[in-house]
């Protein structure tokens, strides 16, 4: 497997690895600071670290997910992928051209490739459109199809996604929240695209339409070699929709490669309490909750080393060079990478901590 | 029919009308309950009587007959040839009112166009762009409140001396701030929307999102500010036609009419109480109208009548 840098300048190849598959987005040393000023401006400015130096491939129809509680900085890297907002440094490379630096046709052509889906199916949808209007946009913007044709393609993807063509003419508030989420993957779907980003898809539903939305993003998935690069705080999602995924604490990915790889052997110490956290799919499961010690340090201007120095149960330190400077991603196993200090893998912990 | 069931056929006539029941009454009704009927209707006779006043008006709006001077309204029962009686001059009020509501309307309506285009614009801008051009807009708005209206009306009154265009554009001076205030909070929260940020996505340009997203979601603010804010121009232009600023006096206008009366209220009490009445009722008129417009413009309101 390629080196994509040094040591001190490690990328991580984790979807695209698959040797036929060229990854569609590649996301290199993305960095978002945003600054804070404290106190009365006196103080030398401090800096939100929201994301701090990511990352990651993602390959052609499958899905990369990336996880971490709130914070963490995984909303962020979607808004980042979408241009909503500019990385402090970094690349975000699709299909070979980074985003930053694209022509106007290759801005077109990025906004005709990718959509999005939001976490809040009340909010992602203009309530004063009606649904024909909400779903064509796209289209309407791209400016390539004739009124008449812009109807039928917008009752054709309503279909798709399991919802009557009549209710084109419905206002947003006529539906329910998984009909809205419908409506919102609609049109994402209406321009044919390469890749959706989808920030919680789910999680504002409720528990018993999650499972036909997601298995609706599947079969989309499936019937249309679609790429989703997912944000989700909740595991079980993730395993069920994912291929790849990235842990993330802090700004910083901790462990990252393929779903059932991590889910069946996490390396990360964060992972695994993050994965215990977790309900168990059935209450008669018998489990061991593993909790972190402290909270969660504020990212505003987080420790140099090792962000997850602070709540690692392992004693650190202070003397270790990985206390001191950001340790580096390591593909452990294949196409398996974790940071590794002495303090954050499940495998230096010796058998007595849950005592 | 047994008595035991009467209730009930009652009780079901009243929730689903029957065919019989819903005659022209429950139409009626139902009209009431959906559109403001009695403040449209007032402010339809209003503005017609206004845009009528040539054809309607009894009497000349502004030469008297000095024998009629004071003479009471007739509506009161007055034995008298003037309506709504007459005034100082002998000037008959109601032709007055009528072409007083012209002019102040007028007034109102284009000192409100002027502002609410340009505080509308201004508000966008500011919340959109935010940064030192929301900063400059705001700071603008807060200058715009440390001026005395009425002051620079009569400081530009005296140098370029009274005219119906400085009215309007000292009136509408006084006005786009509350647009741009109000406009700017709602573009504001609407920017941040995801539905907002989805239009980006798609590639929408800032033109587009903010003609087919921001602006209609501002647009029932700005009716709502609109129909407030014009019984404020009304009184503001009263006030400065008083002070002889604005509209200039032998034209009627409803401030200035009242401003003419105060004088002989305990005498003459109808010079000044009709345009009062009239100003009432077009305010009135008009908060109603634009509570019902903010509801009719909100879809999800729609449905609830």
């Amino acid at each position: 497997m390629a080196e994509l840098g040094t040591t001190d300048d490690v990328a991580l190849r984790v979807a695209g690895s698959a040797a036929d598959l060229d990854p569609i987005i590649q996301v290199r040393h993305l960095r978002k600071w945003y600054p804070v000023q404290q106190g009365f401006g006196f103080a030398p400015p401090s800096h939100l670290k929201a994301v701090d130096d990511v990352s990651f491939d993602v390959a052609p129809g499958r899905t990369f997910g990336i996880v971490g509680e709130s914070g963490c900085g995984k909303t962020t890297i979607l808004k980042l992928f979408l241009q909503l907002e500019a990385p402090t440094a970094g690349q975000i490379i699709f299909e070979g051209e980074d985003i930053a630096r694209m022509t106007a046709a290759g801005r077109r052509r990025f906004r005709r490739s990718v959509q999005a889906v939001f976490q809040d199916p009340w909010a992602s949808l203009n309530p004063r459109m009606r649904v024909a209007d909400i779903v064509g946009e796209p289209l309407e913007i791209a400016g390539t199809m004739s009124r008449r044709q812009v109807r039928a393609r917008v009752a054709e993807v309503l279909t798709e996604v399991g919802l009557n063509a009549y209710q084109a003419n419905l206002y947003p508030h006529e539906f329910s929240g998984g009909q809205r989420q419908r409506i919102g993957i609609a049109r994402a779907l209406v321009l044919g695209p390469k890749v959706i980003a989808l920030d919680e898809p789910v999680s504002a539903l409720d528990v018993s339409i999650r499972a036909q939305i997601l298995n609706l993003l599947v079969d989309l998935q499936k019937q249309r070699d679609l790429a989703y690069l997912m944000v989700s705080h909740d595991l079980a999602t993730v395993r069920y929709m994912c291929h790849d995924m990235a842990v993330m604490y802090l700004g910083v990915v901790q462990e990252a490669g393929r779903v059932r790889a991590i889910f069946d052997k996490p390396m990360h110490l964060y992972t695994e309490a993050l994965m215990s956290a977790a309900l168990p799919a059935h209450p008669g499961l018998v489990r061991d909750e593993i909790l972190l010690p402290g909270e969660v340090v504020s990212p505003i201007d987080p420790p140099a080393g090792d962000v997850f120095m602070t709540r690692t149960p392992l004693p650190v330190d202070p003397n270790n060079r990985w206390a001191k400077e950001r340790p580096p991603l390591v593909e452990k196993e294949p196409d398996h990478w974790v940071v590794e200090t002495p303090w954050s893998l499940t495998s230096s912990r010796s058998g007595s901590l849950s005592g | 029919m047994s008595d035991a069931t009467q209730p009930i056929v009652a009780a079901q006539s009243a929730t689903q009308p029957t065919v019989a029941r819903r005659g022209r009454g429950a139409r009626v009704r139902r009209a009431f309950r959906t559109y403001p009927v009695v403040s449209l209707t007032l402010l339809l006779i209003i503005v017609f009587g206004a845009i009528a006043a040539p054809w309607l008006a009894p009497y000349p709006a502004t030469h008297g007959d000095l024998r009629a001077r004071h003479a009471a309204p007739a509506i009161v029962g007055a034995d008298s040839a003037h309506l709504l009686g007459a005034d100082s001059v002998g000037r008959d009020v109601f032709s007055r009112l009528l072409y007083g509501a012209q002019v102040s309307l007028l007034v109102a309506a284009g000192t409100i166009l002027i502002a609410g285009s340009l505080g509308t614009l201004l508000g966008l801008v500011s919340g959109w762009y935010g940064g030192w051009i929301d900063e400059a807009i705001m700071r603008l708005v807060d200058a715009m409140n440390a001026i005395p209206v009425v002051l620079l009306a009569l400081v530009l009154a005296v140098a370029l001396g009274p005219s119906f265009a400085l009215l309007l554009g000292v009136l509408a001076l006084g006005q786009w701030p509350a647009f741009a205030r109000q406009v700017r909070a709602e573009t504001l929260s609407l920017r941040r929307r995801d539905y907002v940020q989805l239009a980006r996505v798609a590639g929408a340009s800032t033109g587009r999102i903010l003609g087919r997203h921001i602006l209609p979601g501002v647009f029932s603010t700005v009716m709502v500010v609109a129909t407030n804010q014009v019984g404020t121009v009304i009184l503001a232009e009263a006030g400065l036609s008083f002070l002889g600023v604005g509209v200039p006096p032998p034209t009627p206008s409803l401030g200035g009419m009242i401003a003419d009366g105060r004088l002989y209220i305990t005498d003459a009490w109808w010079i000044s109480a009709f345009p009062g009445i009239a100003i009432a009722l077009i305010v009135l008129s008009l908060v109603f109208i634009g509570d019902w417009l903010r509801d009719r413009l909100d879809p999800t309101l729609r449905q609830l009548e």
